[in-house]
């Protein structure tokens, strides 16, 4: 608890493979403003720009300063940043902030996917990233879009409008564009193939580590496709919670870490 | 966790000497080779040295070269080159590296040793499959194509309690390695020269135990990083007088560190385990990563795989036979839980590091479920990153580090 002086910002900008998600929070760790933007190729120029975005969208004034902690693959390309953490703490740092119990968090973003396990005191007990390839993350899925000549914003509609259950077995990307050929091939419907790999994702991701007790799932993929965490429960039988911007949550996770830098709420 | 910063790693005044120790070597090799007035064995890197040794022999390490292959990177030169005569990019990089390197006629000994021009021409190849089935594999590559003569020692694996049944095998099969060895050697067999080389290994893996034993001081003296260099000689010169000087020298550095309370890690915070290859070109990196995050990786299973407490000159043969099969690689899982969780509370340890080596099974512990076992029983955090020993190929550094830094964090807010 500390005494109010003026009026204290805190940012969290998670820098990923694919998006760059900044958020703006108050001292009682209130979201008052984000941005989501393309990485791209230049990092720096990207944390500028969603910074810039989330402040505007806070309506923070030019003078008002903000501390700052980034995440996420870019996260040392912040040079204005307080401080960094990684985005597997900061994920569990915001996932636990919305569900302040013992959970397994699943988190996939566009380069990497994690399951994540932290107490009922919020402290991680223990996490597992996907090896090196890009099965079981987004970019897994984006490439197959490319193949199927989908848009990404459209898959989340076509997997629900699927009918039949299409099973993608391989690990690999390329060779999984050679299954849904031969898929094709047999007249397979694009929907069902586009919830075969939604299925292929989430097989990929169980595989990784058992999911105890309660299991929350964040992440752009899941932000974009909702079916997916549909399909999530009914294959693991359980419901999953998910967070309001499940794709910010690394960043309100580093947001937070920069409120706790600077003494925690203000009361 | 700050940013990653610049750091240096601490030098310790004893690599002199083990540069010139390993030039020494490298150098009588290659003149052994050329001119004929000793033969020279390929060896693998826990095969029967002393024996070799006692028959007159210079004793080349493949393992070493691959080593250094991984240590200077050009592996991923040569692996590609393996990998299209039908050696599998999943077999020992240290193969592929090797094969592919004498292929294409380099070496990195001919650009750290002016004058070396090639790895010194083996009159033998002796074998211990104690370490896998690739060094046998390996090492036929090179009797086919040189046309030279191959024999080894096949050991049981994964077994837990060494038997008589075990070892009376393994006598065996040294014992049986004599009559050839002599014939290419033109030495005859002398039990007293064994004795020898076997009392002066015996004096080098007890000090080499002793130099890693320091690390149990906090802070740690010596990294992995360091150790995995410093090791050299325990491999390559064991059996020599050379050996034995040189530990004793890095002993005293090491104790006086320990004595002036100095560590290889600056204000170290965290001491981990790391079980599993080194990461070979990634060495520098890693430790100064590592350095920057405050945490000392200062205990490993591969550095303490060239202590061979059993080795006994009273009584060569079994207790060669004992030594190379008692090795943490040969044992069961229960032994090798049993052992770690020896070292976890020899050296006080806050976590353990799996490497799981993608081409090195054999010494990638992480996969029949070991960390999982390890976090629950004796309550300790665990991490695996994925890796391989020379094929850089299979190395994420984005992924890797992230992994490592997110484990550091989990420590801190433990």
């Amino acid at each position: 608890m500390r005494v109010k002086t003026q009026m204290e910002y805190f940012a969290g900008i998670d820098i990923g493979a694919a998006a760059t998600k900044a958020i703006i929070i108050d001292d009682k760790q209130e979201l008052l403003g984000h941005a989501v933007i393309d990485s791209g190729a230049d990092f720096k120029a990207a944390a500028e720009e969603a910074l810039a975005g989330a402040r505007k969208s806070a309506a923070l004034k030019t003078s008002d300063s903000v501390t700052i902690v980034s995440t996420g693959y870019g996260r040392r390309n912040v040079t204005r940043a307080y401080e960094t953490k990684t985005e597997i703490s900061c994920h569990a740092r915001g996932s636990f902030h919305f569900f302040p119990h013992a959970h397994t968090l699943v988190d996939i973003g566009g380069q990497d996917s994690k399951i994540i396990k932290v107490d009922d005191a919020g402290k991680r007990t223990g996490f597992k990233m996907n090896r090196k390839c890009a099965a079981g993350t987004g970019a897994f899925l984006e490439e197959i879009a490319y193949r199927l000549r989908l848009k990404l914003d459209k898959l989340n509609e076509l997997a629900g409008e699927a009918t039949n259950d299409i099973s993608i077995g391989s690990y690999c990307t390329v060779f999984t564009a050679t299954e849904i050929l031969a898929r094709i091939r047999e007249g397979a419907r694009v929907a069902d193939i586009v919830k075969g790999i939604f299925n292929s994702v989430i097989k990929r991701v169980i595989e990784m580590d058992p999911l105890d007790g309660p299991v929350v799932m964040t992440g752009g993929v899941v932000a974009h496709n909702p079916f997916l965490v549909t399909m999530f429960e009914k294959r693991i039988g359980r419901n999953i919670a998910v967070p309001p911007n499940p794709q910010l949550a690394g960043a309100f996770g580093a947001a937070l870490y920069a409120l706790e830098s600077k003494g925690g709420i203000n009361a | 966790m700050s940013e990653e910063k610049k750091v240096a790693i601490k030098k310790i005044q004893a690599t002199g000497q083990m540069r010139k120790i390993m030039a020494d070597y490298f150098y009588e090799l290659d003149a052994a080779a050329r001119d004929g007035s000793q033969k020279v064995a390929w060896c693998t890197s826990v095969g029967p040295a002393e024996l070799l040794l006692s028959l007159g022999f210079k004793v080349y390490y493949p393992e070493n070269h691959g080593a250094m292959l991984g240590a200077t990177r050009l592996s991923n030169d040569y692996i590609p080159v393996a990998n299209a005569i039908g050696y599998s990019p999943d077999i020992c990089s240290y193969l592929t590296s090797d094969i592919g390197a004498f292929i294409k006629k380099e070496t990195p000994l001919s650009k750290a040793y002016e004058g070396i021009e090639g790895v010194p021409k083996p009159d033998v190849l002796v074998f211990n499959t104690n370490q896998c089935r690739d060094v046998q594999d390996w090492l036929s590559w090179y009797s086919r194509e040189l046309n030279v003569p191959l024999m080894g020692i096949s050991t049981f694996r994964n077994i837990g309690e060494i038997t008589d049944d075990v070892l009376e095998g393994i006598v065996h099969q040294i014992k049986a390695l004599i009559p050839p060895l002599e014939k290419i050697s033109g030495n005859k067999f002398d039990i007293d020269k064994f004795r020898e080389s076997m009392a002066l290994s015996r004096s080098c893996t007890e000090l080499w135990k002793k130099v890693l034993e320091t690390n149990a001081a906090s802070p740690a003296p010596m990294s992995f990083f360091d150790a995995t260099i410093h090791m050299g000689p325990a491999v390559v010169l064991r059996g020599s007088e050379t050996a034995v000087q040189y530990y004793e020298l890095l002993l005293a550095e090491l104790e006086q560190r320990v004595k002036e309370g100095v560590g290889a890690v600056e204000g170290e915070k965290y001491r981990l385990y790391w079980e599993g290859m080194p990461i070979w070109g990634k060495l520098r990196d890693l430790s100064e990563f590592f350095i920057g995050l405050k945490t000392a990786v200062i205990a490993s299973t591969y550095c303490n795989s060239w202590i061979f407490a059993a080795f006994d000159p009273a009584d060569p043969f079994l207790s060669m036979a004992r030594a190379y099969t008692e090795i943490f690689i040969v044992r069961d899982e229960r032994f090798k839980e049993k052992y770690i969780e020896e070292m976890i509370r020899k050296f006080k340890l806050d976590g353990i590091l799996f490497h799981d080596s993608k081409t090195c099974p054999n010494n990638s512990n992480n996969r029949y479920g070991m960390p999982e076992r390890l976090e629950k029983r004796l309550n300790i955090p665990t991490l695996t990153i994925n890796g391989d020993l020379n094929d850089l190929r299979c190395y994420s550094e984005e992924q890797a580090k992230t992994n490592i830094e997110a484990f550091i964090e989990q420590l801190e807010a433990k």
